[in-house]
């Protein structure tokens, strides 16, 4: 695919979901942090998959395997040339964020002690969180946490703070999930590294939005899930540096994993292969690989220009409604914005703009913690995403007071 | 009135209405003029888990008769539970255990709800039959 100018018009084109009536209305997309459409190019991929070399990988000796193989270690070289990775075997496929920060969790089992320190900021999803509660209940490691401020900005000050020869782990998201924040992983990961902590960062979120380095960031891990970046859903990756992957020990038993077997002793494969035991998401690693295809041709300054102007487009529109509220007010945001109206439970709102056919995310986002910090329920989040328009901005502002008549 | 009539009335209002946008004004509507519970009665004790929003239901008994208080902090939520409080409440313990909720179905509130709400809707409906079976054993 060439590149042409950025226009949003001709790139909905590729999304056919978005052609779609939800009750009766045309389907305005606004969950895209949940999940984003998937484009005809990455759909083809996968169609092509299984219409011509549908196969398992790495251990059969005819063409299709052989092709499967291919494609899949291919695609793994697009996403470690992507994010800027040393070596394409310090990208492991995962079947997304959640399975990649479990991986590391479960490998620092036999790494930490009791009294080492872990720290967690306070705008972690679940997913970022209970893996290392349940790793600090198994190893008697302490949790502590790194406050935010009112804007939802994570307080660095607090942060320093908490560091110390103790601290063996920091994990943090590139950009949270419920507030749009983008943290500065650059400052927290230079910090951990001054006292000899390794730092994982949540790139769930920032991977749709900002094309991140790992070497340049000097970051230990970082983790992606496909979905969330045109790609299919239970495919992601775990970034690793090779010295962390080869000092923790496998996760899943199983074939694929291994080097040798005998009931006596079993020795275990190299990298990434210690980490990918049983036939993994060979499609689903196809079709990420698709997928980065797809936005790098778009491009990535392309689309973060164009959604920070859609963000300060309906930043601004939302708020001449009366009452609305932003949670999550940093200068440095992607495209998410959560609010709440006064008075209205966000559920409420969520379900009369589901019958306008406009999608939201409704409720604590996996992210109670967040929730709690500002007293409320939960919260309604429209994820705005590049195949979005003005238009369609529109129309959620209309939705908004249409609704608040109703329920007000 | 039994709890089967007051079914077919509900039916029958539901019927009248040409679209969802219509019925979920409706509902809402219907959620405002519910009667609130007592203040004391909002604990978590008498939470009912499985909604995304929060939903206190009391029971009482007075005379042979069961009756519901109940509240929500959503509002769509509340127009739900005053449909099923104007079904159920004022009713025999043992005429709650018998009725059917078919007329759920026939006004098609699951599946215009979203999967969490139509969850919390069965289990609204369990608990005020739970209430009904403690206080009919009380009975007997």
């Amino acid at each position: 695919m060439e590149k042409t100018t950025f226009n949003p018009i001709t790139i909905r084109k590729d999304f056919p979901i978005l052609n779609r009536k939800v009750n009766g209305n045309p389907l305005v997309y606004f969950d895209n942090a949940a999940t984003s459409q998937t484009p005809q190019q990455v759909i083809d991929v996968i169609v092509d998959y299984y219409s011509n070399y549908n196969a398992n990988i790495h251990r059969g000796v005819h063409a299709l395997s052989q092709e499967a193989t291919d494609k899949y270690e291919q695609a793994r070289i697009k996403i470690q040339k992507h994010f800027n990775a040393a070596k394409p075997y310090e990208v492991i496929f995962t079947s997304g964020t959640t399975h990649s920060i479990n991986l590391v969790a479960n490998g620092f089992s036999s790494i930490l002690k009791a009294g080492d320190e872990l720290i967690v900021s306070a705008m972690e999803h679940h997913s970022n969180i209970v893996p290392w509660q349940m790793l600090c209940e198994r190893t008697g490691a302490i949790l502590k946490v790194i406050p935010m401020s009112e804007e939802g900005e994570l307080l660095l000050d607090e942060y320093y703070k908490l560091l110390s020869g103790e601290t063996k782990l920091v994990f943090c998201n590139h950009v949270s999930n419920a507030l749009g924040t983008v943290n500065p992983i650059k400052t927290i990961i230079d910090a951990a590294h001054e006292v000899g902590a390794a730092v994982l960062i949540d790139g769930a979120q920032a991977a749709p939005h900002i094309k991140a380095d790992v070497q340049e960031l000097d970051v230990d891990f970082y983790t992606v899930s496909a979905h969330k970046m045109c790609g299919p859903t239970g495919e992601g990756m775990l970034y690793g540096k090779e010295e962390w992957l080869n000092k923790l020990p496998p996760y899943q038993g199983g074939g694929e994993m291994i080097a040798e077997v005998t009931f006596a002793k079993t020795t275990y494969a190299d990298l990434p292969h210690k980490f990918e035991a049983g036939t993994p998401n060979i499609c689903g690693g196809i079709a990420f690989g698709a997928a980065l295809d797809y936005m790098n041709a778009i491009g990535f300054k392309e689309i973060a220009a164009y959604e920070h102007e859609l963000l300060h487009y309906a930043t601004e529109q939302l708020l001449t409604i009366e009452g609305l509220r932003i949670y999550g007010t940093s200068k440095s945001k992607t495209s998410v914005i959560s609010f709440n109206i006064e008075g209205i439970h966000p559920y409420d709102m969520g379900s009369i703009l589901d019958k306008l056919g406009i999608a939201v995310r409704t409720g604590h986002h996996c992210a109670q913690p967040i929730m709690d910090f500002y007293k409320i329920p939960g919260t309604v989040r429209a994820s705005l995403s590049f195949y979005n328009t003005k238009d369609e901005v529109d129309v959620l502002v209309a939705g908004i007071k249409r609704a608040k008549a109703m329920l007000l | 009135m039994g709890i089967k009539e007051i079914q077919e009335e509900i039916v029958d209002e539901f019927s009248m209405f040409e679209d969802w946008m219509q019925r979920y004004e409706y509902m809402i509507e219907l959620g405002k003029s519910l009667p609130l519970i007592d203040e004391k009665y909002k604990i978590d004790g008498n939470i009912i888990k499985g909604c995304q929003s929060k939903v206190w239901v009391h029971a009482e008994l007075e005379g042979d008769k069961l009756v519901f208080t109940a509240d929500s902090d959503a509002i769509i939520t509340k127009g739900i539970i005053a449909i099923l409080i104007r079904v159920f409440s004022n009713q025999k313990p043992q005429d709650i255990i018998d009725s059917d909720t078919k007329f759920i179905d026939e006004i098609g509130l699951k599946e215009h709800l979203s999967p969490t709400r139509a969850n919390g809707l069965v289990s609204m409906v369990k608990q005020l039959k739970m209430y009904a079976i403690a206080y009919q054993t009380q009975l007997n």
